[in-house]
């Protein structure tokens, strides 16, 4: 397990810097992906099978197809690629650089001089996980589900106008009222001007 | 240190099982070809194919024999890697979700206590692969193809899930094997039958099996994502839709109809009948439905089928503590 | 819902209806008489050959798979020499059945005409020519025609009136 859990970081490490480097928007969050999937193997190495599992099927599988999903839709091209490229050159890297090294030294020198904490200990399994959030942490769940319910009425709110509303943002004699008055025909040929061709 | 992944009823002999699954189950989703296509043409009063080999069954090798035979075009065009990988991604997902799947006790690779959570990952890691293919293809169908099916899997994965929270509460593990045995005196289908449901059409989307095989619809999208996919790479997608037909089947198998569990015959045989019941279902279904529309299938699954797997989850909560 | 579970049941149904495809080698379809497969060339009830060499098929055929060349016998009768139809360009329209005047060339049902060797499916005359008339038993063309050939004059053709003496006065 030790192995396992050692091998799993270096990937998830490499192929997170890979995810920094890479030009491509869709090769970078493939990369991306694979270090989530790295972190889970990290997290179910260390005994947690629950979380392991969950961030495989939540970030892995559905926030980052999301990601996929909008980088398509945007069909940003060669053109895009090359532009990212240019903006890998030059002292843009020397800030983040000197700030992670910082953080990376960090880390080694905690590592190098002492094990702080042997590993938690013990399988963590689903039961626990539940009865954790639902005991000491059950403010945190209620605020963030509170948190996420506002998100989702914001989310119903900004979409709905949008198809209502989308008739005025077309010059009224273009054939673009027509198309967006909500499949209500006769509307839509009302409120042409009538000095329209 | 070491989770406990390994359960009472993992086979004592991994690489055999590895191995035996492994054979059996490549080897039945090339069987379902011929299956498909003489159960297709049994239900519009056809024959289908019966002429190479008895039953027509040897057609199958000479639709091998003429997939690996033909030229594996490399569009010009198309991102290269990403090409090439897309279709081992939904080989590699749906055969490691076999790797849990309980056949009988002792015919499982591994009894992870995670089971049900690690079918349900890499059923939403397979996503990527009809997605990629369908960004790497570089042309506009194939791209529509990866973007309904990035939307419909999300949207169908959520109540999927959803829908196995009340199997999971009435069992109160998400071992396969603990989830069996939880059967003994009753099949998981009568008191959630609602999630049953709700699991065959989420497992129907999942699949991408008509009537929600928008990603690949031949009518609009000349074959979607895999419009550009030529020879061997294209049996694959073409063979890991079989195998997620063959995994949905054994999954409804295992979680509402008691698995392995029943009289008289081995134990194998029982799951192995029930498994081609309901692959003969989903065939049944695309010989009998027409493809829904985009946005039918999206305002269904998110207005429809999530609320029912919330109500079903919540009231099966409300029963299962009623009763203790 | 409910008209999506009748379709699954109604198709389900099938299972038990009769199949409708005819296994074809071993069980031969039913062709109708006037159906379109290979072409032949007819003769009349007395065994002359009715084609006249018209050109009339060659051209009315829309791939230009007919080719002949017309000549004529000892008895004044036009024939063709050679008489050839390309079957790999042939697409069985009819349309040269339709055009003959003479009941000659005619469409029959046999559509077993595959070959391996494309230079096969050249047909020459000996390979069109039948020996009976065809789908039109009693009518012979040289019999009921006005033309003159040897041997039969204009007018004595059946149900012909003798022609009429132009530089006569007689009504």
């Amino acid at each position: 397990m030790e192995a396992a859990f050692y091998i799993a970081a270096i990937v998830a490490i490499v192929s997170t810097v890979l995810t920094i480097t890479r030009s491509n928007a869709v090769h970078a969050l493939l990369y991306l992906i694979v270090s989530l999937l790295a972190v889970a193997v990290v997290f179910y190495a260390m005994g947690a099978p629950l979380v392991a599992a969950l961030e495989v099927i939540i970030y892995a599988g559905a926030i980052m197809v999301l990601f996929v999903f909008v980088v398509m839709m945007l069909n940003l091209g060669k053109r895009a690629a090359i532009t990212e490229g240019q903006w890998m050159q030059g002292n843009i890297w020397l800030g983040p650089v000197l700030l992670s090294a910082v953080l990376v030294a960090e880390v080694l020198y905690l590592i190098l001089r002492a094990r702080l904490t042997e590993s938690a200990g013990g399988v963590v399994d689903p039961k626990q996980v539940g009865l954790a959030l639902y005991g000491p942490y059950l403010i945190g769940v209620e605020l963030s589900s509170m948190l996420l319910l506002g998100a989702l009425v914001g989310a119903c709110h900004l979409g709905r106008p949008v198809l209502e509303k989308a008739e005025g943002r077309y010059d009224r004699n273009s054939d673009g009222a027509r198309a967006h008055s909500g499949g209500n025909l006769i509307r839509a040929g009302a409120r042409r001007a009538p000095n329209a061709p | 240190m070491v989770p406990d992944f390994e359960g009472a009823m993992t086979s004592p002999y991994p690489i055999a099982a590895i191995a035996g699954i492994l054979i059996m189950v490549l080897s039945l989703a090339a069987l379902l070809i011929w299956v498909e296509r003489r159960l297709l043409a049994l239900w519009q009063d056809r024959y289908g194919p019966n002429r190479v080999g008895p039953f027509g069954l040897l057609q199958v090798v000479a639709d091998m024999i003429k997939i690996f035979a033909k030229e594996d075009w490399l569009p010009p065009f198309a991102d290269k890697a990403v090409f090439i990988i897309a279709p081992a991604i939904i080989m590699v997902t749906v055969l490691l979700s076999f790797a849990v799947v309980p056949f009988s006790p002792g015919i499982i690779v591994v009894d992870l206590n995670i089971a049900l959570l690690f079918f349900l990952g890499m059923s939403s890691l397979g996503v990527y692969s009809i997605v990629l293919a369908g960004w790497a293809s570089d042309s506009k169908y194939s791209l529509l193809g990866g973007l309904r099916a990035a939307a419909q899997m999300i949207s169908y994965e959520v109540f999927m899930s959803l829908s196995l929270m009340g199997v999971v509460l009435l069992a109160g593990s998400f071992r396969l094997s603990a989830i069996v045995e939880a059967q003994k005196r009753l099949w998981f289908i009568v008191p959630q039958f609602l999630g049953f449901v709700l699991f065959l059409i989420a497992g129907v989307a999942e699949a991408r099996r008509s009537p929600f095989d928008l990603p690949e619809a031949e009518a609009e999208l000349v074959a979607g994502f895999h419009s550009e996919y030529s020879g061997m790479k294209f049996g694959m997608f073409f063979v890991g839709e079989y195998l997620g037909v063959i995994l949905i089947s054994s999954m409804i198998t295992v979680l509402f109809f008691g698995g392995w569990l029943g009289p008289w015959l081995p134990p194998i045989v029982w799951f192995l009948i029930k498994m081609f019941a309901f692959i003969c279902f989903f065939i049944l279904l695309r010989a009998s439905l027409p493809r829904l529309r985009f946005d039918q299938l999206m305002s269904w699954g998110w207005k429809v089928m999530l609320p029912l797997a919330l109500l079903n989850l919540i009231v099966t909560g409300a029963v299962v503590v009623a009763w203790r | 819902m409910w008209s999506l579970i009748k379709t699954i049941w109604n198709v389900f149904l099938h299972s038990f209806h009769k199949r409708v495809t005819i296994q074809y080698p071993e069980e031969k379809p039913y062709m109708a008489p006037r159906s379109r497969a290979r072409i032949i060339l007819s003769r009349d009830p007395d065994g002359g050959e009715r084609c006249v060499a018209c050109y009339l098929c060659a051209i009315a055929c829309p791939v230009d798979c007919i080719a002949l060349q017309a000549t004529e016998d000892k008895d004044e009768r036009r024939y063709p020499e050679f008489f050839r139809i390309n079957f790999s360009r042939c697409i069985f329209c009819g349309y040269c059945e339709e055009a003959c005047p003479t009941y000659a060339i005619q469409l029959t049902p046999d559509f077993e005409m595959a070959e391996y060797n494309r230079q096969n499916l050249v047909y020459e005359k000996e390979d069109l020519l039948i020996d009976g008339p065809g789908k039109y038993p009693g009518y012979n063309y040289w019999r009921v025609a006005g033309a003159r050939i040897a041997g039969k004059d204009k007018g004595e053709a059946e149900n012909e009136a003798p022609p009429v003496d132009l530089r006569g006065l007689m009504p």
